[in-house]
């Protein structure tokens, strides 16, 4: 099977301006996302994972364009989203759809639920009145909520039962792509599984394309085909979920699995934790050359002088870490023992 | 439920199913009205803290019973420097003076892991990161030296590699100190890491009460097997449909005279929507609330 790419990223970068001063002169800039390349296949969920100021959400509210991005090309199929004039944008919207974390404030309070399910038909000219109404029953029963619920308001329901809702008005124009942020995050244990395995099903039935976005790793790598992890703007490191967890080759990836807790004491009482020090830097002023080097354990001047490249180590996984890198890690003890446990063997 | 001298017991449970009420209450902490302690006893020694006078809890809470929250910037004064709270409780209860508790607060933040403690007595808690104000509290607990830290949720607002580094400084701290400690969590990661004891809450009432491995390896309550099920593992080696608990937690307006899990339980028999299940030994330090033997399927 040939793989179709539905979304290509290109040198993604988003900053934000710093603002000071009575005449609001720009003193600086967050680069909340600085300089990201990544492609979706069709049909695949590639996750992203990373924590709190990292630029996840940022990244994929950049690929609706609800950002206009400092640099960078965003092609879906073969447009480049970014150049697109904002009719042209808007119309192309109805193929990709975002999900958020927090689905009250998501939904409009004073709308019946099957009203805010039909609102982007009705945007789209996509069905007549009764098509619409029709398709809002079905939607209501795909995402496993009783179609009599339709004329309630987003107060009467569970949190579960409103992402449920979000979900149904995002499926309602058919879309190509769904941008997930932190979908489940605001949920009950409990609750979760029902939303990942709606998830999971309605991929399947529609041919749906995720990104999916949180900052959990274990719900992350186990919706996900693929994973990305990134550290304040960037991209660390990527690969199918399988070797993420069997072989990170990124010191920042080895940590941040290291620190999950996994619920089984058996387990837990023979795991060898690596705890990375200190805290993340802003992204307002990132250290220079690696920014992970700050908290890195095999950090050398090198890290602080060269930005590392962004290199496919094996086929399908790509990292950027010096100390992967067999044309830097000469003369490195460390990075040659680490290089020769890890990317050798 | 007992906690024993040096034992550190995880109170597990979803949004609204009453750990931190348990907890809360027992230290007198929910204001009443509108809150009512309405029967039994919470003991500190053998003596009851449900039953005395305002004074002497006082003299209780902080000082001998520590405590922590999820959000440490709001139980801290903004307009405050930090080496002024953290000497508050010691003056307070210890009767030193400001010199000497300055002395010791150094001691605390540096004993938590802050980097410069002297200098950044003078400092206020929004020039802290979030999990450095978590260490602040955490400093502050146990400036009295408590025999129990109750910790809430401390570290939910964490991001994960920080919540392993604050994780690790507890359990140094636990075994320096000889520290008791009970830790709300809805995390059954966190729990497996760090306790040895678990309780699992739902609907307001214990559910299940168990060692650690015991309950992890054994679930005997249709919740806990359920809640176990549907957790995904980062170490696991394939793809798997999670089990989901159908319905949602229970809203807690009036006092159930069935079981609370039942409306979601697949094990559930006619009993159970009759009666509550009360909390029964079912084995060494093994507790359940439940009629039904989950192992056969039928009536205990």
């Amino acid at each position: 099977m040939t793989e179709e790419i539905l979304l290509r990223v290109e040198g993604l970068k988003m900053h934000f301006p710093i603002l000071a001063g009575v005449f609001r002169r720009q003193v600086g800039a967050v680069k909340a996302v600085d300089g990201v390349s990544f492609n979706i296949v069709r049909g695949e969920t590639l996750g992203l994972v990373g924590e709190s100021g990292c630029g996840k959400s940022t990244t994929g509210r950049a690929i609706l364009q609800l950002y206009k991005p400092t640099a960078g090309d965003i092609y879906f199929g073969d447009e480049n989203l970014v150049k697109l004039s904002s009719e042209q944008m808007r119309r192309r919207r109805s193929e990709i759809q975002m999900i958020f974390q927090d689905a009250y404030s998501s939904l409009n309070p004073r709308m019946p639920i099957g009203e805010i399910i039909k609102e982007p038909m009705k945007i789209f000219k996509t069905a007549n009145r009764q098509e619409a109404d029709e398709r809002v029953d079905y939607l209501l029963e795909v995402v496993g909520l009783d179609k009599r619920y339709r004329d309630r308001y987003p107060h009467e329901f569970s949190g579960g039962q409103r992402q449920r809702i979000g979900i149904a008005r995002a499926l309602a124009l058919n879309p190509k792509l769904i941008v997930l942020d932190e979908p489940i995050s605001a949920l009950d244990v409990s609750v979760q599984a029902q939303v990942i395995n709606l998830l999971e099903d309605l991929q399947e039935k529609f041919g749906l394309t995720y990104l999916f976005i949180a900052h959990d790793l274990s719900v992350v790598r186990h919706i996900s085909d693929r994973v990305a992890v990134m550290y304040l703007g960037r991209f660390v490191e990527l690969t199918d979920k399988y070797s993420l967890y069997d072989k990170p080759l990124h010191p920042y990836t080895q940590g941040l699995l290291s620190a999950v807790p996994i619920p089984d004491p058996v387990v837990e009482e023979q795991r060898q934790r690596i705890i990375l020090e200190g805290d993340v830097p802003s992204p307002a002023n990132p250290p220079s050359g690696c920014n992970f080097r700050t908290r890195c354990p095999l950090a050398t001047p090198l890290c602080a002088e060269q930005q590392p490249e962004w290199r496919e180590v094996f086929p399908g996984h790509f990292v950027a870490c010096h100390a992967t890198d067999p044309s830097k890690i000469e003369g490195n003890p460390e990075w040659q023992k680490k290089y020769e446990k890890e990317v050798v063997a | 439920m007992d906690i024993e001298e040096g034992e550190t017991v995880a109170i597990v449970g979803e949004s609204g199913s009453g750990k931190s009420v348990t907890v809360l209450s027992t230290l007198r902490l929910i204001p009443q009205p509108p809150g009512r302690i309405v029967a039994g006893s919470a003991k500190f020694y053998g003596r009851d803290l449900l039953q005395m006078e305002v004074e002497e809890i006082n003299q209780i809470r902080g000082s001998q019973i520590g405590m922590i929250f999820q959000d440490p910037l709001s139980s801290l004064n903004p307009v405050l420097t930090i080496g002024k709270q953290l000497t508050e409780s010691m003056i307070l209860h210890q009767k030193i003076s400001q010199q000497d508790a300055n002395a010791r607060a150094a001691e605390l933040l540096e004993m938590v892991g802050i980097p410069r403690a002297i200098e950044r007595l003078n400092d206020y808690p929004h020039q802290f990161s979030g999990g450095m104000r978590q260490r602040v509290m955490i400093a502050m607990a146990l400036s009295c030296s408590p025999q129990i830290l109750i910790a809430d949720e401390p570290t939910t607002a964490l991001d994960v590699t920080i919540q392993a580094q604050f994780i690790e400084l507890v359990k140094k701290l636990r075994d320096e100190f000889g520290l008791a400690i009970i830790w709300i969590t809805h995390d059954l990661g966190i729990v497996a890491n760090l306790a040895k004891r678990v309780v699992v809450m739902y609907g307001g009432f214990f559910v299940e009460e168990a060692e650690v491995k015991e309950l992890y390896g054994n679930p005997r309550h249709p919740y806990t097997i359920g809640l176990l099920k549907s957790l995904p593992r980062l170490d696991a080696k394939e793809h798997h449909r999670l089990l989901s608990i159908d319905g949602m937690p229970p809203v807690l307006y009036e006092h159930p005279k069935s079981c609370p899990f039942a409306p979601r339980c697949d094990f559930a028999i006619d009993r159970c929507r009759q009666e509550n299940p009360p909390l029964e030994s079912i084995g060494p330090n093994h507790r359940i609330a439940c009629w039904v033997d989950v192992t056969t399927g039928e009536a205990r």
